[in-house]
């Protein structure tokens, strides 16, 4: 009995402490989208990182404004689409405007990151999938001109899964406009670094989420042009797991550098530095 | 104008009417087409090369689907691979430093969804492609004349003007591919169409093209039309000098 009950304690050892249980809010297992791997929320930290892959689970953009930048100061936060005409666009807007509290996929301003100026763009897949539609677009080619004329380089976190279905062509005319602003602010020589987040696909793919004087990515993250899905029925071929992952991508010579997610802001702040952006008033 | 439906369309805009391969050659004489990327290959969904539009040189860039099977095949239907991008992109590079106008004609599904052009970086490819011709201060004049799928044929369209035939379509996504995502029914096409809001009238009444090129009967005067109204576009745009060319392309789209 003895030795039965010595061996019971020996594998309890290594157990958590059953006092931590009670601070653990029912509800809180959570499950990395990238290894599946089931954790406690208060294990991820304040960045909310998986402790055994190193995904950074998605932000929303007011987390991730308060994760990376000492200051912020919003820009156009009031700029949002007052005319959604496509079935059901209306109560998709004011559905994603209430989870978010922000009235387009995307948030802009004026930032500070370790000491130096920034303007900052911060998409939130929350919001629609981070889709691009007219304002999301409208915001993003104001923010890059208004950077043009006061001489701050760009930080850009992309999140979104393309185009905006329910603005048709619209939509795909962003990337363009965008990009306009993009080309401007490159010919007055200022710097614009992305940070691909999960997701980064389509149409922000296909323009400004690539076309970063330098593109760094969170671990894991899925970045890519098609679908997943759409590429196996073309090709009629199962793709590897790491298809469209920042580390395959990386490997294919189009992410200059993978950070962790607690070192991004350092990382950033070095990169700002380098290129003599202005330092805080 | 037509009077089809929007299915009916995108339909007549996928029959290959038109080869890229005809257009450039009843539209400029002594053409020398360019091949290869100059870093990897030579896409054969994307052709170019340089000709004489009149007495205007000018630079051509053509989405090809090809004619015959073994072609269609090659070209993957006129899907670009990054590579087509590439090559696309070093020749309206060149043409910039030339000053010679862009002539591109469109007729693409899209850009190849396959896990070449993924790893080749095709999204990237035509976001350069997009960001560049943003700041070249030659005439750019694109033409769609089938289908404008999606970022892939926006790489191309990104001009001071953006013409389409009257049996074309333009669109962020294919009316199967957007009914299967907003319907979950790819059988919903027609309806899809409607919404989409895809063809030459409706784009011309929402200032997405500036003009809509009526096809006729009559080849001959069809393509002299044709190169009469680029020439005379291409002469009006010269006129403005290469930075308000430049200015009049961003805010084209800036509009948007």
């Amino acid at each position: 009995m003895t030795q039965l009950f010595d061996n019971q304690a020996d594998k309890f050892k290594h157990a958590p402490n059953p006092d931590a249980f009670d601070k653990v809010p029912a509800g809180s297992w959570v499950t990395c989208a990238y290894c599946g791997a089931q954790q406690y929320q208060e294990e991820l930290g304040e960045y909310l990182v998986c402790g055994v892959c190193g995904y950074g689970f998605r932000l929303g953009a007011q987390q991730r404004v308060d994760l990376m930048t000492d200051k912020f100061e919003e820009w156009y936060a009031d700029v949002e689409m007052t005319t959604p005409d496509f079935p059901g666009y209306p109560e998709k807007l004011a559905k994603a405007r209430a989870m978010t509290n922000m009235k387009e996929a995307v948030m802009t301003g004026e930032a500070v990151i370790d000491g130096r100026r920034a303007a900052v763009a911060v998409m939130d897949a929350r919001f629609m999938m981070g889709s691009l539609g007219a304002k999301t677009g409208e915001k993003l080619a104001r923010l890059f001109d208004d950077a043009t004329a006061k001489h701050l380089p760009v930080v850009l976190f992309s999140a979104s899964g393309g185009a905006r279905m329910q603005e048709g062509i619209m939509s795909l005319m962003q990337l363009a406009k965008v990009s306009g602003a993009v080309a401007r602010h490159r010919e007055a020589g200022l710097l614009y670094v992305v940070v691909l987040t999960d997701p980064t696909m389509g149409g922000v793919t296909a323009s400004f989420a690539m076309e970063g004087d330098i593109i760094l990515s969170e671990p894991h993250a899925l970045v890519g042009f098609a679908g997943r899905r759409v590429i196996e029925q073309t090709i009629h071929e199962t793709l590897p797991k790491d298809f469209q992952r920042a580390e395959h991508m990386q490997a294919s010579g189009f992410i200059d550098a993978i950070v962790q997610r607690p070192e991004l802001q350092t990382y950033i702040g070095k990169l700002l530095r380098v290129h003599q952006a202005p330092l805080e008033a | 104008m037509s009077e089809l439906t929007p299915i009916e369309i995108a339909r007549a805009a996928r029959e290959d009417r038109f080869l890229a391969r005809d257009l450039i050659a009843n539209l400029v004489t002594d053409f020398q087409e360019l091949h290869g990327d100059r870093a990897q290959g030579d896409d054969p969904a994307v052709i170019g090369g340089v000709g004489m539009l009149g007495d205007q040189p000018v630079t051509m860039i053509a989405i090809n689907r090809g004619d015959e099977m073994a072609e269609k095949l090659q070209t993957r239907n006129g899907s670009p691979e990054a590579s087509g991008y590439r090559k696309a992109l070093r020749l309206m590079q060149q043409a910039n430093k030339f000053n010679r106008p862009i002539i591109t004609l469109i007729n693409t599904p899209g850009a190849f969804p396959g896990k070449t052009a993924e790893e080749g970086g095709v999204g990237q490819a035509i976001a350069e492609s997009i960001v560049q011709s943003m700041s070249f201060t030659v005439p750019m004049i694109a033409i769609i004349y089938g289908e404008g799928g999606s970022g892939g044929a926006l790489a191309l369209a990104t001009a001071n003007q953006v013409w389409m035939f009257e049996h074309s379509i333009y669109a962020m996504l294919s009316p199967e591919g957007f009914a299967s995502i907003m319907f979950k029914d790819a059988k919903r096409a027609p309806e899809a169409a409607e919404l989409l809001g895809l063809t030459p009238q409706e784009l011309l009444a929402k200032n997405i093209v500036e003009r809509v090129i009526l096809e006729g009967d009559n080849r001959d005067l069809f393509y002299e039309n044709l190169r009469r109204d680029l020439l005379r576009a291409i002469d009006e745009l010269f006129q403005l000098g290469p930075e308000a060319i430049k200015v009049q392309r961003q805010m084209r789209f800036d509009k948007y």
